[in-house]
């Protein structure tokens, strides 16, 4: 590190635990430590602290009825118990599943391993920012379909779907809709009756709660069975007994946002839109990944040519700056981003690829001290790359 | 991640940069992968009296091209053509497993330069 400045923009990888949802957790750490299911009094608390938290969530989506809201252990839980509980329980309809090709690997895993088990699985293109092709949506939807999976909004590129439309198309056909809202929630507001969404994937962390819980909506009536069987906790959808402290700090979570969502939305979109502007005016080759408008506000998906993520990342933390790449060298795979290859990015322009995702404690200041910094940054990297162009570097 | 000595040559890479009138010159890798290096030498009575570097890739790329170039400075291009993966990494200080094959590619692009040399060297006593 050459200095002592910090300045944390991987949201997405990451986001710090709300101070207000610590303090609602801590008394069922340390004293109500029952088993919300017990018909003793030692019960009585975790069970009360464990509705009003499932109200919560309830109100942040504006759920129809308590009873469907069913919490995990994060969003990996509810979109593979989504994939693979809606496609077994309802073959009797049909063996055939849809999902966009940017979806998160925890729809995109399970539905190859559904492809494994004798399911047909389709993957739906994007356009160049990102946005699901409703033609092919409609021409691949048939009568065999069961579940069409498609996220609220894309984590990496920041492009958000239009989930009404995409619902209207869906239910034509009597498939169930399930939107993975990982990236988007505590961000914009769900409203899954007016949005028309079956299933929906929620992330406690992903809106300042604590890790390791989330929630799987799933509408009145929508046929899905479990992927975890044991004691029957969760209406027997979800066995385990529930860990109320996180689930308790996701609920408080999710009131925060229910009250302050609107004005740091606001206030996240300006960053967002200087940290843009600012670094595509200031550096040649330098591009937005996602879409220009239609893009969640905390992120700022930027690549520069002749130049490899990993690279830029180093030399952002030397800085003191904290960011995210789709960049192969930084994943446990050697691929670049499914997602960016998928907007048609060629491999060498996904590999120059850098993700800011801002959040409640990112100031104007920091903003303005990225911008100051990064021209320098890849002007070095691109001193040093034999793919950059004689003219550029003069 | 990284070792403190592959951090310090990604900080200070040496030998960056080009030779115009190189004896020889190799470039190995590609852009598609996320690696592409090429390294250029000077050779003097059969030494490497001078080798620079450019590289596109991640750190570890960075850091083994620059590694190379002063592991192979004032060598003899048979001492030069034994240096191996191994020892660049092992000059590091170690790299994560994932970047053994993928970003260690500066022996290969040495290999590639002095062999451009001797098939250069070759040409000239041919066209004698």
């Amino acid at each position: 590190m050459l200095t002592s400045k910090k300045v944390y923009m991987d949201h997405i990888a990451g986001k710090p635990v709300d101070p207000r949802a610590i303090e609602a957790m801590l008394p069922f750490i340390r004293e109500f430590y029952g088993n919300p299911s017990s018909i003793h009094s030692f019960g009585h608390e975790p069970r009360k602290a464990l509705e009003e938290a499932r109200a919560k969530i309830v109100k942040l989506i504006n759920a129809e009825r308590a009873e469907s809201i069913i919490f995990t252990s994060g969003a990996t839980e509810s979109n593979n118990m989504t994939v693979k509980g809606v496609a077994y329980r309802n073959m009797d309809k049909g063996k055939h599943v849809i999902a966009s090709s940017i979806e998160h690997m925890s729809v995109i895993n399970p539905c190859k391993y559904l492809k494994t088990k004798g399911f047909d699985v389709t993957f739906l293109p994007v356009d160049k920012y990102g946005l699901v092709d409703l033609d092919s949506l409609e021409r691949e939807l048939k009568e065999e379909t069961v579940l069409v999976s498609i996220q609220y909004a894309n984590g990496e590129i920041g492009t958000v779907q239009p989930v009404r439309e995409i619902s209207q198309i869906v239910h034509r056909k009597n498939a169930y809709l399930h939107v993975d809202a990982t990236a988007a929630n505590g961000q914009v507001p769900i409203d899954v009756q007016k949005d028309g969404i079956d299933l929906l994937t929620l992330s406690s962390n992903d809106m300042y709660g604590p890790k390791g819980v989330g929630a799987l909506y799933i509408r009145s009536g929508v046929r899905i069975e479990p992927i975890i069987h044991g004691g029957g906790q969760e209406r027997g959808l979800r066995s385990g007994t529930e860990n109320v402290p996180s689930i308790v700090g996701f609920g408080k979570a999710a009131e925060i946002a229910v009250n302050e969502m609107q004005s740091e939305s606001e206030r996240l979109i300006r960053l967002r839109d200087k940290l843009i502007k600012g670094l595509l005016e200031s550096i040649p080759y330098a591009f937005l990944n996602g879409h220009p408008t239609n893009r969640l506000p905390d992120n700022a998906a930027v690549r520069f040519n002749f130049i490899e993520g990993e690279s830029i990342l180093l030399s952002l933390d030397m800085m003191g700056v904290a960011a995210s790449s789709g960049s192969a060298c930084t994943a446990k795979t050697l691929e670049p981003s499914h997602v960016l290859l998928a907007t048609g990015l060629k491999h060498e322009e996904a590999h120059g690829s850098v993700l800011f995702t801002l959040g409640r404690q990112n100031t104007e200041d920091e903003v303005d001290y990225v911008v100051q910094i990064m021209p320098d940054i890849v002007k070095r990297l691109r001193a040093m790359s034999p793919l950059t162009p004689k003219e550029l570097l003069s | 991640m990284y070792s403190e000595k592959v951090m310090e040559h990604f900080r200070n890479p040496r030998n960056m940069g080009e030779i115009q009138d190189a004896d020889g010159v190799g470039t190995v890798g590609n852009p598609v992968c996320g690696d592409m290096m090429t390294i250029y030498i000077k050779v003097k009575d059969n030494r490497i009296e001078d080798i620079k570097f450019k590289t596109f890739g991640c750190g570890a790329a960075v850091a083994t091209s620059s590694m190379i170039t002063e592991l192979a400075k004032g060598k003899t291009l048979e001492e030069a053509l034994k240096i191996t993966r191994k020892d660049v990494a092992d000059a590091l200080e170690g790299l994560p497993p994932v970047k053994m094959h993928c970003s260690n590619l500066a022996a290969d692009a040495l290999k590639a330069a002095i062999e451009d040399y001797y098939k250069k060297q070759k040409g000239k006593v041919e066209s004698k």
